[in-house]
């Protein structure tokens, strides 16, 4: 069961310096998070949904608690051990997509390989096949200006599953497009997380996503209010 | 990862196009500026120097003291054997004789009666001898306004504002009055082959430029000279290395107890030219220097602007798992890859602006003739100069303050607070 463990959080406390005082972000969260979950941090501004998705993501770091993101401690290591887990293992979605503007959705895609040094002849191969599944084979070649928001965010999610990571996190995922394409997006991610076994988690207050999670962390003032599992998700488990 | 920054900085104009257009620019206006502020300053001395005091002057020690007179009667002797000693101990010079005299001339009418009469001021010149530079010196063929250049030692060319003095034109007779080396009276006439206009304001009022061996024939000279003029192969007076021919010269050929003994001068050592030389030094370093400081910060800020307008895609990158360090790093890279492309380019366009500038010149005429009543010498054209350093010059602002530039915007990528990320991505 341990191996199974993508993400094991204990006695989690992330405090912020405001003035002379201290912010306290996240009190006391335990949590853990298995391989190919899809989970949501979910909860009202400033809850600490993004605090807690970016010490998962080795982006920031804990005050108190102990934290290891796939087998790897992010207490007390250095930024090059945590940049070196997210390029290996992580993948990210943003709000924004973040598309690099002068690259086409196949360098976009890329990025993520060249960064770890996968070979020019593997790196096309992988490239077309993440495309192609989230539908977007015809659109190789364009730019991001030359695509929509829903396409747009579709790359993103090729960028972030391209080099098979063990964790995708995702940051309001679906909040900057429309309902149609929300429901696209996150059918592509449910399948995908059934076809990589790769764990999702999203932090969002969108509710068009509610339907397709599969379990729901409540947060609320920085702690835990309720940790639900859903059985009835739009995620397909029968595969 | 080379490839693909390099495909993103070909691509994005805004990375690639303009900074190098902008560096290219600069750089060349650096080039250019420098090349041409050397130029004007070396337009100015050489001036003097071709006229009066050569980069080099060899001259018996008593002509030296007394040398406001032009005593002919100190001059030196032997000049051949100097000459071909000159040549091969200081190659990087070229050596050249000249007579310097004054006197009257004396233009007659058709039956041979004075028709006007004047003070000048002449200079025996070798026009004749193979691999002479003197015509080239004195720029001859282009300043000839009438007539043509001297065919044998009894032509003579005079200015236009002598000529006009005299009302003399080319093909006309003229003679000269004055005294030998010996001091004794003698007159010579010369044949008027041209008129030239020297273009440098009042400086050639009264001047006639007659061969060499005219001039040691009209004044008794036989293998004699004033003074021995020497200039730098490219015209380019290096004080620093004048001075130091000078003093080993002094050191070595030069007696102190010998009146007649050879004594060199360098051009600094005429009239209040030690101060033109450093005035013009210290000018140029004061210009220069302002206005490589200005394109460096101009450069520097672009740098700057460059690496803060790419946040959001160095936000990505690390959030992507990419090191600071590495990051930091490919923006260095690319400063460099950049500033070495519009330096490069900068520095060959202003160097052939400068060359353009030095062969053909910037003429200022109608500028200078609204000075011509002042007594200051002015050049009426002035030219750009190529020098070894503006070979490297530009790649002081063009990369070196690029890359600070970038270097300090680059800074930013160390002190970003990771934490931060996804809030700055959600823009």
């Amino acid at each position: 069961m341990e191996n199974s463990l993508v993400v094991t959080i204990k006695n989690l406390v992330k405090q912020f310096p405001v003035g002379g005082d201290y912010f306290t972000a996240l009190k006391d969260i335990n949590l853990n998070i298995t391989k190919g979950e899809f989970t949501g941090l979910i909860g009202p501004s400033g809850s600490g949904k993004t605090t807690l998705l970016n010490i998962i993501g080795g982006l920031d770091s804990p005050t108190k608690g102990k934290v290891s993101a796939l087998g790897n401690s992010l207490n007390d290591t250095s930024h090059n051990v945590r940049a070196r887990l997210r390029r290996k293992h992580m993948g990210f979605i943003f709000q924004s997509y973040n598309l690099l503007p002068v690259y086409t959705v196949f360098e976009n895609v890329e990025l993520p390989l060249i960064l770890n040094n996968v070979e020019m002849k593997k790196r096309k191969a992988i490239v077309k096949e993440a495309v192609a599944s989230v539908g977007l084979s015809n659109k190789l070649d364009s730019r991001p200006n030359m695509l929509s928001g829903g396409e747009c965010q579709r790359t993103a999610i090729a960028r972030a599953i391209v080099h098979q990571p063990g964790l995708v996190l995702a940051d309001e995922p679906t909040a900057n497009l429309d309902a149609e394409n929300s429901h696209h997006i996150m059918k592509i991610l449910t399948d995908l997380n059934q076809k990589l076994d790769t764990s999702f988690i999203f932090a969002t207050h969108d509710e068009k996503i509610m339907d397709y999670l599969r379990r729901i962390i409540h947060l609320d003032d920085g702690q835990i209010t309720e940790d639900e599992f859903i059985k009835n998700s739009k995620v397909d488990t029968s595969k | 990862m080379i490839k693909f920054l390099t495909k993103g900085l070909i691509r994005d104009r805004s990375r690639s196009f303009f900074p190098v257009l902008v560096i290219t620019l600069t750089v060349a206006l650096v080039v250019f500026s420098i090349g041409f502020l050397k130029g004007t300053m070396n337009s100015l001395l050489l001036d003097t120097a071709v006229i009066l005091t050569g980069h080099e002057k060899v001259v018996t020690r008593a002509y030296h003291e007394e040398s406001q007179l032009l005593p002919n009667d100190l001059a030196l002797f032997g000049v051949d054997q100097l000459i071909e000693d000159l040549n091969q101990k200081y190659p990087k010079f070229f050596w050249s004789p000249r007579i310097t005299f004054a006197g009257l001339l004396d233009a007659p009418d058709k039956n041979g009666e004075t028709k006007e009469q004047g003070p000048v001021l002449a200079f025996g010149i070798d026009f004749f001898s193979d691999g002479s530079r003197e015509l080239e010196i004195w720029e001859l063929e282009r300043l000839l306004v009438d007539g043509t250049l001297p065919n044998n030692r009894d032509d003579a060319l005079i200015s236009s504002k002598l000529a006009s003095q005299l009302n003399v034109q080319a093909g006309e007779k003229i003679t000269f009055i004055g005294s030998t080396m010996d001091n004794a009276f003698t007159t010579y006439s010369f044949n008027i082959a041209g008129i030239f206009n020297l273009r440098k304001g009042q400086t050639d009022k009264q001047m006639m430029l007659v061969d060499l061996s005219g001039a040691r024939e009209a004044l008794d000279m036989d293998k004699a000279a004033s003074a021995i003029f020497g200039f730098t192969h490219s015209l380019y007076y290096d004080d620093e290395e004048a001075v130091a021919l000078r003093t080993k010269f002094n050191d070595t050929h030069s007696d102190s107890l010998d009146i007649f003994s050879p004594f060199m001068l360098a051009l600094r050592d005429g009239n209040q030219m030690g101060t033109m030389v450093d005035i013009s030094g210290a000018m140029m370093a004061i210009m220069g220097g302002i206005f490589l400081v200005v394109v460096m910060v101009v450069l520097w800020n672009m740098g700057l602007m460059s690496g803060l307008r790419r946040y959001g895609e160095v936000g990505l990158r690390l959030a992507l798992g990419e090191s600071k360090g590495h990051v930091y790093r490919s923006m260095i890279y690319e400063a460099v890859i950049i500033g070495l492309a519009g330096t490069v380019t900068g520095t060959t366009i202003g160097l052939t602006l400068t060359y353009y500038v030095q062969e053909n010149g910037i003429d200022y005429t109608k500028g200078i003739e609204a000075l011509s009543n002042s007594s200051m010498v002015m050049p009426n054209v002035f030219y750009s100069q190529v020098t070894p350093d503006l070979f490297y010059i530009g790649f002081v602002p063009g990369v070196l303050a690029t890359v600070l530039g970038t270097m300090l915007a680059g800074l930013a990528i160390y002190k970003r607070e990771m934490a931060q990320l996804f809030k700055e991505l959600e823009i």
